[in-house]
């Protein structure tokens, strides 16, 4: 099973015109990869993520197509999509600390949405609980209100209702972004296991943390401005990557042992643009330090070595040479 | 909450509760109670005039309120101008509308419009003192309560418990027995002590959320005093919030003061909207079917409110870019 | 839970307290002396005046001292003794009270009841349609800037004066006497409805508004939006909505009630309906401040017991309070 998306362009309705976070993006997920999507806040990777499963409010597909083993997901089409949710795509969204119901008990939640999806409860009881356990909760959870747990307990409440059904496609939106370091790992870990287990099939974990993803991800995709920049295998990204966002990405994150009282953590000078009315060409160009006048016109994302793909003129022709 | 129109604003946008909602007459929407606790105004930081004054002129609900009572307002302050005749002449009584009076005449003979527009002073004057006597006696601590929180916020919760819990419709009533003469400034003060709490719950709310950010641990290390950063930190990012309010509990006062002056509970010596109403009752108006008497007062009271609560929602849609629907 | 309902039970007490006490003395504090104002109202000669001058002071207690008449005031609530009215002397306050209860319970409780019911499935159901919202909306806002005096002299006006289709007064038709028969309790109802139906339509107003703004605010929360995105059906998403907006509402319930005891006192004097609100008014005329007195502890402790079972009922229905007292583990 995988996923292909081709050419998705998603745009938000504002007052001032459209904002077009997702703009042409086209990669694969292949079957039990993670893959991290990564990138700074504001740059569209929420919206991608959250794209594939809900389009909600202001957001509009604008071109492009998603297909999931093989089949095309409607996702532009609220009442298609229903029956598909949580059972072929998940979501542990960004805001899992506050999304589940306090006035019910979490037992009566997973009770509600099997019931939407035709799934007795009784069938997957079993299950459940087993899960429960595998995520280090206790078993007397699902007799609480979410307001009784912690911010942890909610965060692995939640990754366990939504892959609940052992969705194909799985999209953790920032799942570690509000914990402690410790838990950090544990849910990065538990992510893994999930996948070892089956309970998932590929994961796309979006999270502008790239030490996590380097822990768990197969496979990295870097997002800047709404378009795709780099994807490669994790080791490629972290050793050797080429699109010098990424490289100024990597480059900036603090070393171990290194001290830093000696050296200097390096930052990228400048700000992502406005995603409103962007200039034609690299959207990177303006912070770039190897832009050229070719950069005016926008690279394609294109694969310079097996499983590579970057979007730069000049990093494209020197992993070609 | 405010007694009379009170839906309260709770829903947030963004993070914005709705707006401030009054207890509309006898029914305050829980959304009063609701957004107490989840106003979360991100902290609005000083909006550029243009922008504000942008929507504000686009926003059909908030031109359509305003306008209907700037009518109701010019009317008032220009009753000497329009009114034909003063309160106090007499006519020929239980007369009908005509070209002569624009409203016919009552029982006594006085002239109907003329008693209207010069009760529109009143009923406006009793609004605005009541709605400002509430607005001080509540903001202030409300923000007392909700920045110090602790002894003093318990003591205030069980003050305002204590207070909403007795009518003050009744209350007046056993007040206003004894006193024989009431006026404008004792009813406007009246009104403005028996609605405060609903002012000082709903700013307690939003001080406390507000006062957990960042900016104001800032200030507060930054050595400033503690009224100093309510009132230069807390309450500009509240400023909407507030404005809101007052122009919800104008209201309320208004509809208020109609209830205590139809029963006979008003100014003495000032013809007021309510009074109009409770003489049409005295006098069997409602039988003889002198509609001209008793109609037009109550009319233009639920205008003047309607129009402040269409201006209110438009006013909220402008502050809260998320409830823009343009 | 104990000290929860420990809290809440300090508060109602110290309520009623404050409020027998200033219900007690703002006639004693007043200036102005009512066995005077009583007397000034029958044209006695001098000497005549002096004597039952005396006697009125004795038996309406006035001749105590100020401190002496607020422990009486108490022990006389206690034994359930109101004193004795002027206005209708010399009935009992107590009794006369309890003859115009049922009739203001009766108004009050179905309106209040109803408005709030209907208002919210009105106000949940107009935050989802858009065409219903856009005459709910205004009507609600109409409804809500409506003057209680106003409605209650504009609809027995066009319906009663006008088109003759209801009674415009009174509490059941003058010809009749109380009894069980169906013609007396049709005529009950007949000028009963009225009056119910101008408490009820104030009231819908706000509260379907209320409501509207809530269970938008609900259907946009994350919690809507993760239902969605699990794929829950829309009616799953506004079931939740619903229950959450519903328990801000019930909390607002209990501070209504002060308003609405208001408006209908003022209804019920508009339509001289014989329940609490026309004895207020016949006290006020005949300043029978016993009387009001009276009436108003009646009404205190009804709202008291009304906030209680409003208390009780939020208990049931939001776990977080019931939880929150139990200190529940994080």
């Amino acid at each position: 099973m995988s996923v292909t998306i081709d050419k998705l362009s998603v745009a938000y309705r504002t007052l001032a015109g459209d904002v077009c976070p997702v703009d042409e993006v086209s990669f694969t997920v292949r079957d039990s990869e993670i893959m991290g999507l990564a990138g700074e806040s504001g740059c569209g990777k929420s919206t991608l993520g959250n794209s594939l499963i809900l389009l909600e409010g202001r957001m509009r597909h604008l071109g492009g197509t998603v297909v999931l083993d093989g089949k095309e997901l409607p996702i532009a089409d609220n009442r298609a999509m229903r029956p598909l949710r949580m059972k072929e795509v998940s979501l542990v969204p960004q805001y899992a600390m506050s999304a589940l119901n306090p006035t019910r008990k979490i037992r009566r939640l997973a009770v509600d949405l099997l019931r939407c999806h035709g799934v007795k409860y009784a069938s997957v009881a079993e299950e459940l609980r087993r899960r429960i356990a595998l995520v280090g909760l206790d078993e007397d959870v699902l007799d609480r209100y979410p307001f009784e747990l912690s911010g942890g307990m909610r965060q692995r409440v939640t990754l366990v209702l939504s892959t609940l059904l052992n969705p194909s496609l799985l999209i953790a939106d920032e799942i570690t972004s509000a914990l402690d370091v410790s838990t950090q790992r544990a849910v990065g870990e538990l992510l893994m296991e999930f996948r070892e287990r089956g309970f998932v099939r590929s994961v796309i974990a979006i999270t502008h943390d790239l030490s996590i993803l380097a822990q768990i991800a197969d496979s990295i995709l870097v997002m800047y401005a709404g378009r795709l920049a780099e994807k490669a295998d994790t080791d490629t990204i972290v050793s050797y990557p080429l699109h010098p966002y990424t490289r100024a990405l990597i480059a900036s994150l603090p070393e171990v042992g290194v001290r830093h009282d000696e050296t200097t953590l390096k930052g990228i000078p400048g700000r992502p643009p406005a995603l409103m009315n962007c200039a034609p060409g690299c959207r990177f160009m303006d912070r770039c330090p190897l832009a050229s006048e070719r950069c005016g016109v926008q690279p394609p994302f294109t694969e310079v070595r097996p499983g590579h793909f970057v979007a730069c003129w000049k990093t494209a022709q020197e992993a070609a040479a | 909450m405010s007694e009379q129109l009170v839906s309260d604003a709770a829903a947030p946008a963004t993070e914005h509760l709705p707006a401030p909602s009054v207890p509309s007459q006898a029914h305050l929407a829980g959304v009063t109670a609701a957004p107490a606790g989840l106003l979360v105004t991100a902290p609005v930081a000083r909006r550029r005039r243009g922008e504000f004054l942008h929507y504000a002129l686009r926003n059909p609900k908030l031109i359509f309120g305003l306008s209907l009572e700037l009518v109701f307002v010019l009317a008032a302050i220009l009753a000497p101008v329009i009114s034909l005749h003063g309160t106090s002449t007499y006519f020929l009584a239980h007369q009908a509308p005509s070209s002569a009076h624009w409203l016919g005449t009552d029982n006594l003979g006085h002239d109907v419009f003329a008693q209207l527009v010069y009760g529109l002073r009143t009923s406006f004057l009793v609004g605005a003192l009541g709605a400002l006597c509430a607005s001080a006696v509540g903001m202030a601590l409300g923000f007392i309560a909700g920045y110090r929180g602790g002894l003093i916020d318990d003591a205030l919760q069980m003050v305002t418990n204590i207070i909403v819990m007795i009518p003050s419709l009744v209350l007046l009533i056993v007040i206003g027995a004894y006193l024989q003469t009431r006026g404008v400034l004792f009813e406007g003060v009246f009104i403005g002590l028996t609605t405060w709490p609903w002012v000082a719950r709903a700013v307690r709310a939003q001080t406390f959320t507000l006062r957990t950010r960042d900016f104001v641990d800032l200030a507060r290390l930054s050595g400033k005093r503690s009224v100093s950063i309510v009132m230069k930190d807390i309450a500009p990012n509240m400023a909407s919030y507030l404005f809101l309010v007052v122009i919800l509990l104008f209201g309320s006062s208004m509809l208020l003061a109609a209830s205590f002056d139809f029963l006979g509970l008003g100014p003495t010596n000032s013809v007021s909207l309510g009074t109009m109403m409770n003489q049409a009752n005295l006098w069997s108006a409602l039988q003889l079917r002198m509609w001209w008497w008793f109609i037009p007062p109550g009319l233009v009271l639920t205008g003047i409110v309607f129009a402040l609560l269409i201006a209110n929602v438009g006013l909220d849609e402008v502050f809260n870019p998320k409830l823009r629907t343009q | 839970m104990r000290r929860y309902f420990a809290r809440k039970s300090l508060i109602y007490l110290l309520t009623f307290f404050v409020g027998a006490t200033v219900d007690w003395g703002i006639p004693h504090l007043m200036p102005g002396d009512p066995v005077q104002v009583y007397l000034s109202k029958f044209q006695l000669q001098p000497s005549g005046y002096a004597p039952l001058y005396k006697t009125m002071a004795q038996a309406f207690g006035t001749n105590l001292p100020l401190w002496d008449q607020y422990l009486h005031f108490w022990a006389g609530l206690f034994r359930g003794d109101l004193g004795v009215s002027i206005y209708d002397f010399p009935s009992r306050v107590t009794t006369l009270i309890l003859d115009a209860a049922p009739y203001t319970l009766a108004l009050l409780v179905p309106a209040i009841v109803l408005s709030y019911v209907a208002g919210n499935r009105f106000g949940a159901l107009a935050a989802r349609r858009k065409g219903l919202d856009n005459t709910v909306l205004p009507m609600g806002y109409l409804f809500q800037a409506t003057p209680y005096p106003w409605l209650a002299l504009a609809m027995p006006f066009l319906l009663g004066a006008l088109w003759h289709v209801f009674p415009i007064s009174g509490g059941y038709d003058l010809g009749l006497l109380p009894d069980a028969s169906w013609a007396f309790v049709s005529s009950l109802l007949y000028h009963w409805f009225l009056p119910f139906l101008t408490v009820f339509l104030v009231s819908f107003g706000g509260w379907a508004i209320g409501m509207r703004n809530l269970v938008i605010y609900e259907l946009e929360s994350d919690i809507s939006r993760y239902t969605r995105a699990l794929g829950g059906s829309e009616r799953l998403v506004r079931r939740y909505a619903y229950r959450n907006a519903s328990l801000p509402q019930l909390s607002g319930l209990a501070l209504a009630l002060g308003i609405v005891i208001g408006g209908n006192i003022v209804t019920e004097i508009a339509f001289r309906y014989p329940g609490l609100g026309l004895l207020i008014y016949n006290a006020i005329a005949d300043q029978d401040y016993f009387l009001l007195q009276g009436i108003f502890i009646f009404i205190v402790i009804g709202v008291l017991i009304a906030n209680f079972v409003i208390d009780i009922a939020y208990l049931i229905v939001d776990p977080r309070t019931r939880l929150s007292m139990q200190g529940a583990r994080a």
